[in-house]
């Protein structure tokens, strides 16, 4: 049994979890939450802060970590993961280019939810105290952060992608 | 407007980057 090829599954796996919700969240809960606050007569947002985002930042936060470790356990076996994160630049080592900017957009992307949308989602849904001036920054930081990782996660697919298959030309 | 705040937005950015990527990342390493 071919460990590498197990552990790549289970970066799959957690990735589309950590980009699914990623793109939840996007597409989906802050129009929601947007449309839900204007609607003065409907039901309020309150629900979806309380019932739906904290379980969706669990699953969110953790497949994200689980994400990187296991594309460095992958990289690491497969003897590529210093490569990678160099780029491979002067190696003439085109997988190593290619999947190391996917590697690179990733970790900058395990970043921006552990330092910058974890935290201040923490403040936003009442999980730590925080002012309403407080609050009104935290909204503002997590959804650029989350924005960002929406952004990145376009370039990032396509090199994480493209490391096997090749780029489009 | 900052161009995350619209979701076209994020998009269109997102593919101009991996373009600009593709490209960068080709002059450099030569792959």
């Amino acid at each position: 049994m071919e460990i590498a090829g197990i552990v790549r599954w289970l970066h799959l796996l957690a990735g589309i979890t950590w980009i699914g919700l990623l793109y939840y969240f996007n597409f989906v809960q802050v129009p929601a939450m947007a449309k839900a606050t204007a609607d003065k007569d409907g039901p309020g947002p309150a629900a979806i802060g309380k019932y739906v985002a904290p379980l969706a930042l669990l699953w969110f936060r953790w497949a994200a970590l689980v994400t990187w470790l296991s594309g460095a356990a992958y990289l690491m076996g497969i003897g590529q993961f210093g490569n990678a994160f160099i780029l491979g630049i002067g190696q003439n080592n085109a997988y190593a280019t290619t999947i190391g900017m996917g590697a690179w957009l990733g970790t900058i992307m395990l970043f921006n939810v552990w330092v910058l949308i974890w935290p201040n989602q923490k403040k936003v849904l009442g999980m730590v105290e925080a002012s309403d001036e407080e609050k009104n920054r935290a909204k503002r930081v997590a959804f650029l952060a989350s924005r960002s990782n929406t952004l990145m996660s376009i370039p990032m697919l396509l090199f994480m992608g493209s490391a096997s298959h090749g780029l489009m030309f | 407007m900052n161009p995350l705040d619209s979701i076209t937005g994020t998009i269109i950015s997102g593919v101009v980057l991996a373009l600009i990527l593709v490209v960068v990342i080709k002059a450099i390493a030569g792959v």
